[in-house]
């Protein structure tokens, strides 16, 4: 009796896991099949491949030392031998490029990591503990929210002193509000459903129940918005490195090098107009796929465009 | 209302004094002793003991932090900012000379945003889904991804080097705010095509415009006059209010033109450490932003009793 009945549960098991692995993998296939609808969606994952393998493979592909100097070879346009050029100190636009897009990528990376860490857990606490805790985290978010961003990161950035991992700090900082907030919106839906309710009632703690329910709840908004985030990260790094606040030369940073550039525009028009084309593909990928990405796993939400206002 | 009003309001006070902290704190980011490090930079030496002590005292720098914050609320609330290290002209007076140049930057920006954007936002939503509407979309997208300084140096090579029709840098007449209004307006107008858009095909799907349709009127007609006319209203009110996100951009459009505005002093300042600028800057953009978010919560709150914003900024 026993036996069969487990024979039976086994088998019930058994079906149910391979219906909800189907259901699963359906799910999932329409979503990929969804988001290659688009050619958009496709340019974006495309380019930011490349960027990401050119980040990988750069400094071992890169022809030239991306700090070495040939003065006898300044300002030469583009050439077999430097397809982008040389700039002011005959170094190979090229080279610096591909180590730029390294440094770039990477503090985009690490930025937009710090920012999903820091608003995720103060989402989580304000939406799960509410109260006075809430109100205070919130406020924290409205403070935050109440500066211009790239202003508040310049004058953090500047009081710090001029490097480039003052400038990560100073945007870590001041990015984070947004992922507290959203959230925190869907933590307040969730901890209201059935599931939560039962697994609250069944004594689960309350930090198996944020990581194990509430959390994954919220993956598919904050996903959206780290991918636009990386774009806005890597604009506001080009952004403050010109200004003179973030790598400093002769470091190969975007930024810096277009910033260099500028005083080549009518003689050496690629030492500006090279990092420039490069800031933007990269950050027009980042876009591409985030609104790509959100049309599939969030459709409620903003788009690119609205997430930069 | 009234209720929704009062709270709104206590909670931007309460903002307002986070602001205000936030923005005070900031001097203690300084790495070492603030007081000697600010008078490094304006002596370029190394200040002698002396004069560092001397230098606190006189800054008030020797009272303990919180003192120190409430004397400095106290005259902000005065519309005491402080003097500059250097100049010794007050901060208001630095802030009220180089504001007008940015307002008008921000201005300009603005009518250029609004002139690419409604044209092309309405292309956009009349033509959905078609290559037309695609492109538009391409085309704010990457208007978005563009770094600003970029796109002012591409115009200064076009137009002020090559073609010599406009002047590469300045403040002060028409001509120079020409390429700065365009460089700054490019990035704001990808975001209003899309508020154009989503407007316009929200209100196209209306009754009326089907009525009006349903009169004979010419589909251009229909467009321009009936529907383009209610889509603008939410828009306006968004971009006439988004004014304060335009600072953002205008500091680094102020340094690639060199427009002696409220974001060259802000970064000048912050290169000199020449803090009671950067403060009085940076306490004056909070200050704007949450009154603006302000304005936008009670207009739309006005406009739609159907919104609740729960005393949160959208």
């Amino acid at each position: 009796m026993n036996e069969s009945n487990g024979g039976l549960e086994a088998a019930l098991r058994r079906r149910y896991e391979r219906l909800a692995g189907r259901y699963r993998s359906t799910r999932n296939s329409r979503a990929v099949a969804a988001f290659c609808a688009s050619p958009l969606n496709l340019a974006g994952l495309v380019i930011v491949a490349t960027v990401t393998i050119a980040a990988v493979l750069g400094p071992i592909v890169a022809p030239y030392d991306p700090a070495s100097q040939d003065l006898a070879n300044r300002l030469q346009g583009p050439s077999l031998a430097h397809p982008f050029g040389t700039d002011q100190l005959g170094r190979d636009v090229l080279s610096r490029l591909l180590h730029g897009a390294r440094l770039s990528l990477g503090i985009a990376v690490a930025v937009t990591a710090i920012r999903l860490v820091l608003g995720t857990t103060i989402g989580l606490v304000a939406g799960y503990a509410g109260g006075w805790v809430d109100e205070f985290l919130m406020r924290l978010v409205d403070v935050q929210l109440a500066f211009p961003g790239l202003i508040l990161a310049l004058v953090i950035a500047g009081i710090l002193g001029p490097s480039l991992r003052n400038v990560m700090i100073a945007l870590a900082v001041v990015g984070w509000a947004s992922y507290a907030r959203i959230v925190r919106g869907s933590v307040l839906s969730t901890k209201e459903r059935d599931f939560v309710r039962a697994a609250q009632l069944m004594g689960v703690s309350r930090f198996r129940i944020a990581i194990r329910h509430l959390l994954p709840n919220v993956a598919s908004p904050v996903i959206v918005l780290a991918t636009l985030n990386m774009g806005t990260v890597i604009l506001g790094t080009a952004g403050l490195s010109f200004i003179g606040l973030g790598a400093q030369p002769p470091t190969p940073e975007w930024g810096t090098m277009l910033s260099a550039g500028r005083y080549h525009l009518r003689d050496a028009w690629w030492i500006a107009n090279v990092p420039g084309v490069a800031i933007m593909l990269t950050v027009l990928g980042f876009n591409l796929l985030g609104d790509g990405l959100r049309d599939v796993l969030d459709p409620k939400h903003d788009t690119a465009i609205e997430k930069t206002a | 209302m009234y209720n929704y009003l009062v709270s709104r309001l206590a909670t931007s006070v309460v903002v307002l004094f986070g602001v205000s902290v936030v923005t005070y704190g900031l001097v203690f980011l300084t790495p070492g002793d603030p007081a000697r490090t600010i008078l490094t930079q304006q002596l370029e030496r190394q200040p002698s003991q002396a004069e560092v002590d001397a230098f606190r005292a006189e800054q008030g720098f020797d009272d303990p932090i919180p003192v120190q914050y409430v004397d400095w609320l106290a005259d902000a609330l005065r519309g005491d900012l402080g003097t500059s290290y250097y100049t010794d002209t007050a901060v208001t007076t630095l802030v009220r000379d180089a504001l007008p140049l940015t307002l008008e930057l921000a201005a300009a920006s603005m009518v250029v945003a609004l002139a690419l954007a409604i044209p092309t936002g309405v292309l956009s939503a009349v033509h959905r889904g078609t290559s037309v509407d695609y492109a538009s979309q391409l085309g704010a997208l990457i208007g978005v991804s563009m770094p600003n300084f970029w796109l002012g140096y591409l115009l200064i090579m076009v137009f002020a080097l090559t073609l010599g029709v406009l002047p590469v840098a300045g403040a002060g007449s028409f001509s120079q705010l020409v390429l700065p209004a365009i460089t700054l307006g490019t990035g704001m107008a990808a975001v209003v095509t899309r508020l154009v858009r989503t407007s316009m095909l929200e209100v196209l799907d209306e009754e009326y415009v089907d009525m009006a349709r349903s009169k004979g009127l010419r589909e251009r007609i229909v467009v321009y006059k009936h529907a383009l006319r209610n889509a603008l209203i939410p828009v306006v009110t968004i971009v006439g209010l988004q004014f304060g996100s335009l600072l953002n951009g205008a500091v680094v459009v102020e340094i690639v033109f060199q427009r002696p505005g409220l974001g060259m002093l802000l970064v000048d300042a912050v290169f000199d450490r020449n803090y009671p600028v950067v403060q009085g800057i940076a306490l004056f953009t909070g200050v704007v932003f949450v009154a603006t978010n302000l304005l936008v919560d009670v207009t739309y709150r006005y406009l739609d009793p159907r919104v609740t914003l729960g005393g949160e900024t959208p």
